[in-house]
């Protein structure tokens, strides 16, 4: 039962990561593309959106790390050591685009300066989402290999520095950027800018799902687990939930796209917020038993039960208090703006 | 350069550069509460512009602070991946608390720096009443983490060398951890009050009309002052539990060669590391053994008692204490003085001497600040864990780590002078007037 719990607890830090988190790394993607006669408008939309939430939707990001290496320590050594470049390239995009954000908001002098953070921001925002796939990416091939004691054996490189990593980050980049868009055009105050983000948006949503399509291709070669999982071709309840997921993640990306055709907006975030949510959860459970795949598992890599169930009671006891203050937060700088709609 | 050095450098380099954001982190919100409430209760829109100026600088800060903790958070693993496999289960309970503290802290910083016109007073200053809860919680339980390295206990090692019966809880409370925390959460405060406070005595000796500045002194000159008064008391404590149980630290500490009773504490001095000799420094006959045992007699290990592969470097570990508890006694001091004159005068010492001073003392709880955690860092090797995990063999296998530990300096180097450049501009030399609220950055609507 705990491998199960650690690794429920990994997939919604995950998925709340990527709702939220992601989203705010999108938001700096749109930043690089402000385009067109409304260009600071857009620019001012994306810094108001951002600047009151966006380090506390950080924080997911260390809950996940936390939890891998208070319940699965094998698992947070072998990763670390084997993904070494890829994460510090991932930290370094982190720092900057974090430091950047504040940096340009409290330059009094906003002319170069102020500049120069700006584009800082915008690719820290993009160069973190695809490291952060590169390192999904190369959990799921097989190539991160590990000895009897758990340690990787297969170099520094080898493991992240393939095709098909890469091609995960590019995934999740366009996913960040797509659910940016969706949030930013219930964000617009005036039509016009809605309109831009609706544009943006359905490009990113049309781009992500070619990549996703990509990526499956890709996964018959590279990550064979993956695309069978995929496939359908498991036993037991996968065989049937697997293909349901793909279709309704198919159903929901094309009904948020309608809906956005249609200016649907509220409709549009809920379908689309849906559809990441189970491209995240489909992945998780494709990967599940494993954390590394196809190399160890959750069962293996678990720490002692005397370590895991005191951090599940934490969390289990934190959580709700945690959600209240998310809640308020969210209440209090994103309520307004809808009912102003 | 060799792995070993480098990776030990980065982790260094990447802990001295978030100390002190992470001491800004828990103190900077006191004055900013403070100012907020004051402002309540008298309605005085100086208080008002006090409170947010010091909130843009807490803004500021604690993105830094942020950003370096999540790089630390990751670099455990990077960089000594056995010390994380190993440690990690044991020390999970604080790191899992930490994490839940500093959600909590960055939610009530967004709700305090951006909520100005949607929130009520009360549920606003309630807002910086949680940024600086969660502050001091989140520094708390990373602390006793640190301490679990220094004084490790909560598990059991059986024959062939695996962790087995690991209590979380107690290995948190582990015998170091309430001295730890109580040392680091006033030096946080005395740092950064006494910063705080230095910059605003520079300010009122150039404008001595600035009714801002001198409000803004003497809430700083309060909180630097009075944890600056308490911290000898916590010192003391911190004497007596190294000396029971890191002998080895203390003598390190302290440039103590030889066992003996009645040993003496020296001040000053330089530590000969291969004559075995401490020279040149003033002693004060059984001062050692009466502050880590109270009593005169009591029999202080020395370093010789200690095989050399056991002892940590003791220049350095010397050094630093010295130059902590010397700005330690020289804060406090100041402190009693400001306290006196205050007391005197009936006012607030604005004496253009006594500004000066405090100007040019304004740094040295930061570097306090280092030099402790040397102290405790440097002290406790050659081991990461103490007695358990030596750090040679907790380091990663990979190879070329002077390449991140280059680009990280250099990261943080343009990191901290940004941030020191827009404090300055942003914070502390603004126009002493009364700034409109409508063109400050808190308040895009």
């Amino acid at each position: 039962m705990l491998p199960e719990l650690v690794a429920l607890t990994l997939l919604v830090a995950l998925v709340a990561y990527t709702l939220t988190g992601g989203a705010d790394f999108g938001g700096g993607v749109w930043d690089i593309f402000a385009r067109g006669p409304r260009k600071a408008a857009q620019r001012q939309l994306i810094e108001r959106a951002l600047a009151p939430i966006w380090e506390a939707n950080h924080v997911w990001l260390i809950l996940v790390v936390v939890v891998l290496f208070v319940a699965l320590p094998t698992a947070y050594a072998a990763i670390s050591t084997a993904l070494h470049i890829p994460l510090v390239l991932l930290l370094i995009g982190i720092v900057l685009r974090g430091a950047a954000f504040v940096f340009r908001t409290y330059d009094p002098t906003p002319g170069k300066g102020a500049l120069r953070w700006r584009r800082v921001f915008a690719i820290a925002s993009i160069v973190s989402p695809v490291f952060l796939g590169v390192i999904l990416g190369a959990l799921v091939t097989g190539d991160l290999r590990l000895d009897a004691e758990q340690r990787p054996t297969v170099g520094f490189i080898a493991a992240w520095a393939q095709p098909f990593p890469f091609l995960v980050g590019l995934f999740v980049l366009s996913l960040f950027a797509w659910l940016a868009a969706v949030y930013l055009t219930l964000e617009a105050r005036d039509r016009e800018l809605q309109r831009d983000f609706r544009l943006r948006a359905i490009i990113a949503g049309l781009c992500a799902g070619v990549l996703s399509l990509v990526v499956l291709v890709f996964a018959e070669e590279h990550a064979p687990r993956l695309a069978v999982h995929a496939r359908g071709d498991v036993s037991g309840a996968d065989q049937v939930l697997a293909p349901l997921m793909q279709i309704a993640v198919a159903l929901l990306a094309v009904g948020a796209l309608l809906a956005l055709y249609l200016e649907r907006y509220r409709w549009a975030r809920v379908l689309a917020a849906g559809q990441v949510t189970l491209v995240v959860v489909g992945l998780g459970l494709a990967q599940w038993p494993y954390v590394i795949a196809p190399n160890l598992t959750f069962a293996d890599a678990l720490a002692p039960a005397g370590v895991v169930e005191p951090m599940l009671i934490v969390l289990a006891v934190a959580t709700p208090i945690l959600l209240v203050a998310l809640a308020y937060l969210f209440k209090v700088f994103k309520s307004q703006q809808d009912e102003e709609q | 350069m060799e792995d070993l050095v480098a990776a030990r450098g980065q982790m260094a380099m990447s802990l001295a550069f978030h100390i002190l954001f992470a001491c800004a982190g828990i103190a900077m919100p006191l004055l900013m509460v403070l100012a907020e409430r004051r402002y309540l209760k008298t309605g005085d829109p100086l208080d008002l512009e006090l409170a947010k100026r010091w909130s843009k600088g807490v803004a500021i800060l604690f993105a830094v602070g942020a950003v370096s903790g999540t790089v630390l958070s990751f670099e455990l693993g990077l960089l000594f991946p056995e010390f994380m496999r190993f440690a990690g289960p044991i020390v999970g309970m604080p790191f899992s608390l930490e994490g839940f503290a500093f959600f909590l802290e960055a939610i009530g910083l967004g709700l305090y720096l951006y909520g100005w016109r949607r929130l009520s007073p009360r549920a606003h200053l309630a807002s910086g009443v949680l940024v600086l809860v969660m502050g001091i919680l989140s520094g708390l339980f990373v602390v006793t983490a640190n301490a679990w390295m220094n004084t490790p206990t909560g598990f059991t090692l059986n024959a062939a060398g695996k962790v087995i019966d690991v209590d979380p809880l107690a290995a948190m409370l582990n015998p170091a951890a309430f001295t730890q925390c109580l040392h680091m959460t006033l030096s946080a405060f005395i740092a950064v009050g006494f910063a705080v406070a230095g910059i605003h005595a520079l300010r009122l000796r150039r404008f001595p009309g600035s009714e801002l500045d001198r409000r803004a002194l003497k809430l700083a000159l309060w909180v630097g002052g009075v944890a600056a008064v308490l911290q000898p008391i916590s010192g003391d404590f911190s004497a007596k539990h190294v000396a029971e149980h890191q002998p080895v630290k203390l003598a390190a500490m302290e440039g103590q060669w030889n066992t003996e009773r009645c040993a003496p504490l020296r001040i000053g001095g330089i530590p000969d590391e291969t004559d075995h000799v401490t020279r040149f420094s003033i002693d004060i006959p059984c001062g050692l053994s009466f502050l880590g045992y109270g009593d005169f007699d009591a029999e202080v290990k020395g370093l010789l008692d200690f095989p050399e592969s056991e002892r940590p470097p003791v220049l350095v570990t010397h050094l630093s204490f010295q130059v902590m508890v010397g700005i330690g006694m020289t804060l406090a001091v100041t402190a009693l003085l400001a306290g006196f004159l205050a007391w005197r005068k009936k006012a607030l010492p604005t004496g253009r001497r006594f500004l000066l001073w405090l100007g040019l003392i304004g740094p040295l709880g930061l570097v306090a600040v280092e030099a402790g955690w040397m102290v405790t860092e440097v002290g406790r090797q050659p081991w990461v864990i103490k007695g358990i995990l030596r750090t040679s063999d907790a380091v990663t296998p990979m190879p070329g780590l002077w390449l991140p530990f280059l680009m990280f300096t250099l990261l943080y180097l343009v990191l901290g002078v940004t941030a020191t450049v827009l404090l300055k501009r942003h914070v502390f030399m603004a126009p002493t007037g009364v700034t409109h609220a409508d063109t400050s950055p808190n308040e895009v609507a």
